[in-house]
């Protein structure tokens, strides 16, 4: 045995290391996704949630947080396709009968499949928000709080009218100047095609989270009778089913409810 | 007059002043030498390591695609060693003594000594590997009692321990293969030995997947090819396991020892029908618990047969417990050879059961009742499991229908004390040679052996030969011996390319199954044995000329590789016949009808043959030459084997 | 009381590793229920011997399910239909007449074909070379008592170290990945006190030498798990990954010369 050995990034474990660690990163991003967004379910006019998106975009630390996260999403896909190609490489001729549902589940044998509508769909939803977002592409608002009952009046702001996000309290009223990312979701979730895609891009997920969140923990070896029972709940009902249902209901209540 | 070469001295010194009288051979100039191995299964895959460790370059050969598949991978039960680890009164006398009396006194004392000597440090050298043997919950090794042994010295990983054991010693030859020591060629058989001066110099080979015919040299050829047990066709053996290298050497003149001690294993699932390709062990461990019986009467028999009567319908004063009953210190756990012949007596008698009526229920049914299901499932699970998958019957609601299968041959290529055989540098170990297990082998003793020939013996020993070679004696590449044995063997293989008669090569095989097994099988007679030679000569000829073997040799042929086996398996099963026409005498697994006691045990005379058959090849269709060595009982008293 | 059966086989032929392969169909009749698998297809290949047609080539040689020889992909599964054993040990009663059986070679780059239906599968053997040992010599070792293990320990190493190297972890895996192989390899090693001195180097060793080989990367699809006629455990990659990182992470920068 010799103890010079290659590289741990151009080996299969390092690789699949990459994996497992760009796609807890997106794991825990999600969670918080999920929680900030609940804010939209709120019933302040997009008050909370948009001072939550200008928070999101501005504090520096979080800012820092997005670039690894932008390029955690990059890798992640990156790292897919060359190792689905090294994999393909692996087996040139295929079999005539492969019966894969005997021995693994669906979604395990097709994380490429979901991953690719997870990117579509993120391309999407990223064009649609995020892009637009930082580009001033959206509605303005101001919201007018009455700092002693708490009821908030909602004007919508000329772009002439918007300079920066601001909060000033002047005789008791906290005057909120902010870019209305709350008004782009209602408008952008009465198209009954984007909602569909979202709801199909979270089963997407759902799927892939099953098997992925589980997936990575086994990847970084973290394998133990004790504790893979609560990954395992973990993985299937936060990740699987409770995130990508809560995800998939924003769409559907701007188009059902709202 | 065959010299043994056995050390003189106290029994329990020879093997220590052997070793140190043995020549050595320089560090420096070991790597001088090279040594071939031909079959990596324990035998073979330790000797290649140990011999490379020392410096020596070796080259081993396997059929299989890796050395890792060789059969003693299929070993089940466990390997014995003098460890005395339970404090139950074992030594290596003790071992050594059980070994020579279960083969019925008729291996040499010396080598079974040494055997019982090393078996120790095996153990210690397997550990040592990482081989998992079972362990006591304190982290110390278990033990058990093995094939009716009265200590527990038998060391086991559950019930795989062949396997175990062998892929440690697979380790070993992969390491040494890593370092540049050991070249190993797989799916490499050999065709011949070279011998130059009389000397074994060099090996013949067919690469089984482009078919090219390659000459080896070295300064030592080590056999470590297994056993013969296939000449029955059916056997446990695996399906590739064959005598040709053996028999090509032997055809060199290696002496043939004791062809005719083969063993019948008690515990295998019966035979289904014509298409069955090989038979299956289930561990002897299973009769601890098993109780072997058969109907008492032939009526209740033919019942059974027609299934108008299950196993359970019969009621217990119906049955007989015919081991129990016949020998009832040991019962059930008599050794392999007795309990195999009273379950054919039982047959012949009628009273056999399942569909073919040759069988004999193993019940296990008072087991369950006693220690309950669960546990019966620990100790048997794996063995219940494969019985089921087999015969589709469950072993837990049923009685197991089994019958007696060849399982391992006792003899073989004839070796002195050095394992050298009669060609000088051509060496015989584990099953391949005929030295240590006389005319019986006991449970849990071919891997003591195989182990003990590669790792402790054959180092030292070939290492005496070579140091008297010295290391002005190269070889020579392109001695015409090589040419010329080369040419005999791409002959040989276009002769039988050249067969296209109507009958394949099984078919021929099957036939010669049938005739060992029914005229050279559990029980011989000089009348059944005589028709047998008459029948093999016929099935000779006919193989010769109506065989049909198909393709070319530059490719993998399976047809080829089966018909160049068979067709040494024939000239081997003469042999065989001759040996037991030889032997008129009863002995362990060699049952000669004629030679019974009155209670029909088997009745050695031991002043007649206490000697080792080592048969001669003269010639093709030239009858062999017997030579005797002599067995001289030093340390023990000869005595007729008891299990009642 | 066996009934007979007569089944269509499409069978994957192939001259030699250079030569391109087909499916052929091949008529299986008359075939007995407590018949093995491979006896059947002894019997296909003493029909086609009996004709004068080239026998089917497939490995086999135990026929008891230990050596790891024959492999062969029916009906899309290695080993055929049922789970945990090898294909030897497959009997005919799991297929009915009138059943077409499609039987195919292990397919991986690093597994060619050699000939019809057998493969070679060295690259597993080089694997154990480049570290599946522990480096003791013969002679000198210590009393096997001296080294205590716990039996639950021992147990655990036992079970990694079942595994049969027959590769239909590697044909199962929709990636033809070798990680449960190698894996229990190392895992073996890396349970016992035996194989503690050389535990990193030889995770590294190993799975070297399994990317050199060009297997595929493994993706927790656990087909492998399933197929495997010995059930060895996914934890085994597990422990293999933890191996390797550790080693790489941890270990490796250890020694300074």
């Amino acid at each position: 045995m010799s103890s010079k050995s290659k590289p741990v990034l151009s080996s299969s474990i390092g690789k699949k290391l990459i994996m497992s660690l760009t796609g807890l990163f997106l794991c825990t991003f999600l969670v918080i996704h999920l929680i900030g967004n609940l804010q939209l379910f709120k019933s302040d006019d997009g008050y909370a949630f948009n001072n939550y998106a200008y928070f999101m975009t501005h504090f520096t630390p979080i800012k820092v947080v997005s670039y690894l996260l932008y390029a955690s999403i990059i890798i992640h896909a990156v790292y897919a396709i060359v190792l689905t190609m090294n994999n393909r490489k692996a087996r040139p001729i295929g079999y005539k009968q492969y019966d894969g549902q005997s021995n693994s589940k669906w979604n395990s044998r097709n994380m490429g499949i979901l991953g690719t509508i997870i990117l579509v769909f993120l391309a999407t939803h990223l064009q649609n928000f995020w892009w637009k977002y930082h580009n001033d592409q959206v509605p303005y608002v101001e919201y007018r709080k009455d700092l002693s009952t708490g009821a908030i009046t909602t004007y919508e702001l000329q772009a002439a009218d918007f300079t920066e996000y601001s909060v000033i309290t002047d005789n008791g009223v906290e005057v909120t100047k902010a870019r209305n990312l709350y008004k782009q979701v209602d408008f952008a979730f009465q198209n009954i095609g984007l909602v569909a895609l979202y709801v199909i891009a979270m089963a997407a997920l759902a799927f892939h989270l099953i098997h992925g969140f589980g997936s990575a923990f086994q990847t970084i070896g973290f394998n133990h009778k004790k504790y893979v029972p609560i990954i395992r709940f973990l993985g299937v009902w936060i990740f699987g089913i409770i995130i990508p249902i809560a995800f998939a209901l924003m769409p559907l209540y701007f188009y059902f409810i709202k | 007059m065959l010299d043994s070469k056995v050390p003189a001295g106290p029994l329990a010194e020879k093997w220590s002043k052997h070793k140190f009288e043995m020549k050595l051979v320089n560090p420096a100039n070991k790597r001088k030498f090279t040594i071939i191995v031909v079959g990596t299964g324990l035998a073979g895959a330790s000797a290649a390591a140990s011999l490379a460790e020392l410096g020596y370059n070796v080259k081993t050969f396997c059929y299989q695609d890796s050395p890792r598949r060789a059969h003693s991978i299929a070993a089940q039960g466990g390997i014995n060693a003098a460890k005395d680890y339970q404090n139950d009164g074992d030594s290596v006398f003790r071992l050594f003594y059980d070994t020579i009396k279960g083969g019925d006194y008729r291996a040499r004392e010396a080598n079974v000594y040494r055997l019982a000597e090393v078996s120790t440090n095996i153990i210690d050298q397997c550990v040592a590997q990482g081989v998992p043997f079972a362990r006591e919950y304190g982290g110390l090794l278990d033990n058990r009692s093995f094939g009716g042994a009265q200590v527990s010295r038998t060391f086991y990983a559950r019930g795989q321990t062949g396997q175990q054991l062998l892929l440690g010693a697979y380790s070993a030859l992969n390491r040494q293969i890593q370092k540049g020591k050991v070249q190993s060629y797989t799916r490499h058989e050999m065709l011949d030995l070279v011998k130059v001066d009389g000397q074994a110099r060099g090996i013949i080979t067919r690469d089984m997947v482009t078919g090219k015919i390659e000459a080896h040299e070295g300064h030592a050829v080590l056999l470590c090819t297994g056993g013969y047990g296939n000449v029955f066709f059916l056997s446990t053996n695996a399906m590739g396991c064959n005598i040709t290298a053996a028999w090509r050497a032997h055809k060199r003149g290696a002496f043939f020892a004791n062809p005719c001690y083969t063993q019948i294993h008690p515990t295998c699932i019966p035979v289904t029908g014509d298409h069955q390709s090989k038979l299956t062990l289930m561990s002897e461990s299973l009769r601890n618990d098993g109780r072997v019986w058969v109907p008492k009467t032939t009526e209740l028999a033919a019942k059974l047969r027609k299934g108008e009567l299950k196993a359970a319908d019969i009621k217990e004063d119906d049955r007989d417990y015919f081991l129990e009953r016949k020998y009832p210190s040991f019962g059930n756990l008599v050794p392999r050879d007795v309990a195999s012949r009273n379950a054919k007596e039982a047959v012949d008698d009628g009273r056999g059961v399942g569909k073919s009526g040759v069988a004999v229920f193993l019940d296990f049914a008072d087991a369950i009742q006693r220690l309950g299901e669960d546990t019966v499932r620990a100790k048997y699970g794996n063995l219940f499991d494969m019985y089921y998958q087999i015969t589709d019957e469950n072993p837990y609601k049923q009685p197991m229908r089994i019958y007696p299968a060849v399982h391992y041959t006792m003899g073989g290529v004839w070796v002195d004390y050095n394992l050298m055989t009669t060609v000088p540098g051509l060496y015989a170990l584990g099953e391949c040679n005929f030295s240590d297990h006389g005319a019986n082998r006991l449970g849990a003793s071919a891997l003591m052996q195989g182990l003990s020939d590669g790792y402790f013996v054959i180092p030292y020993t070939v290492g005496d030969y070579l140091a008297k070679l010295g290391n002005f004696n190269p070889v020579d590449k392109n001695h015409p011996a090589f040419e010329q044995t080369r040419q005999e063997v791409e002959q040989k293989i276009n002769a039988l390319l050249a067969l296209k008669g109507e009958k394949t090569v099984d078919d021929i095989h099957k036939e010669l199954g049938h005739i060992m097994w029914e005229y050279c099988g559990m029980a011989r007679t000089a009348e059944g044995l005589t028709k047998a030679k008459g029948l093999i000569q016929e099935l000779k000829k006919e193989f010769w000329s109506n065989v049909k073997v198909l393709g070319e040799n530059e490719e993998l042929n399976m047809s080829l590789e089966k018909a160049g086996r068979v067709a040494d398996f024939i000239e081997l099963g003469e042999l065989m016949v001759d040996d037991a026409l030889n032997r008129r005498e009863s002995c362990g697994g060699h049952f000669r009808l004629e030679s019974q006691t009155e209670e029909g045990e088997a009745l050695r005379i031991d002043e007649e043959f206490t000697y080792v058959s080592a048969w001669e090849y003269t010639g093709d269709d030239q009858p062999e030459v017997l030579h005797k060595e002599e067995l001289v009982f030093e340390n023990v008293k000869l005595t007729q084997r008891s299990y009642k | 009381m066996s009934a007979h059966m007569n089944l269509t086989l499409k069978v994957w032929r192939q001259k030699n590793d250079k030569s391109k392969g087909q499916f052929v169909t091949i008529q299986a009749n008359d075939i007995a229920d407590d018949m093995s698998f491979l006896e059947m297809l002894d019997i296909v290949n003493d029909d086609l011997t009996r004709k004068g047609e080239d026998p089917i080539y497939f490995d086999h040689d135990c026929r008891e399910g230990i050596c790891g020889m024959c492999s062969l992909v029916i009906n899309g599964r290695p080993h055929g239909p049922k789970y945990g054993i090898t294909t030897c040990q497959l009997h005919m009663r799991s297929f009915h007449d009138g059943q077409t059986i499609v039987i195919e070679p292990w397919r991986a780059a690093a597994f060619p074909v050699l000939k019809d239906l057998a493969v070679d599968r060295t690259s597993f053997d080089r694997i154990q070379q480049a570290g599946g040992y522990v480096n003791v010599n013969t002679g000198g070792a210590q009393d096997a008592n001296n080294i205590l293990i716990p039996k639950r320990i021992a147990d655990e190493a036992f079970e990694s170290a079942t595994c049969i190297g027959c590769g239909a972890c590697v044909a199962a895996c929709k990636n033809a990945s070798a990680m449960l192989f190698v894996s229990a390899k190392i895992s073996q090693f890396a349970l016992l006190p035996q194989g503690q001195t050389e535990r990193y180097e030889r995770a590294q060793a190993m799975v070297d030498q399994m990317d050199a080989e060009g297997f595929g990367n493994c993706t927790n699809t656990g087909a492998c798990e399933a197929e495997c006629p010995k059930g060895i455990k996914l934890t085994n990659i597990a422990r293999m990954n933890r191996e390797y990182l550790t080693a790489k992470f941890f270990r490796e920068e250890d020694i300074h010369n």
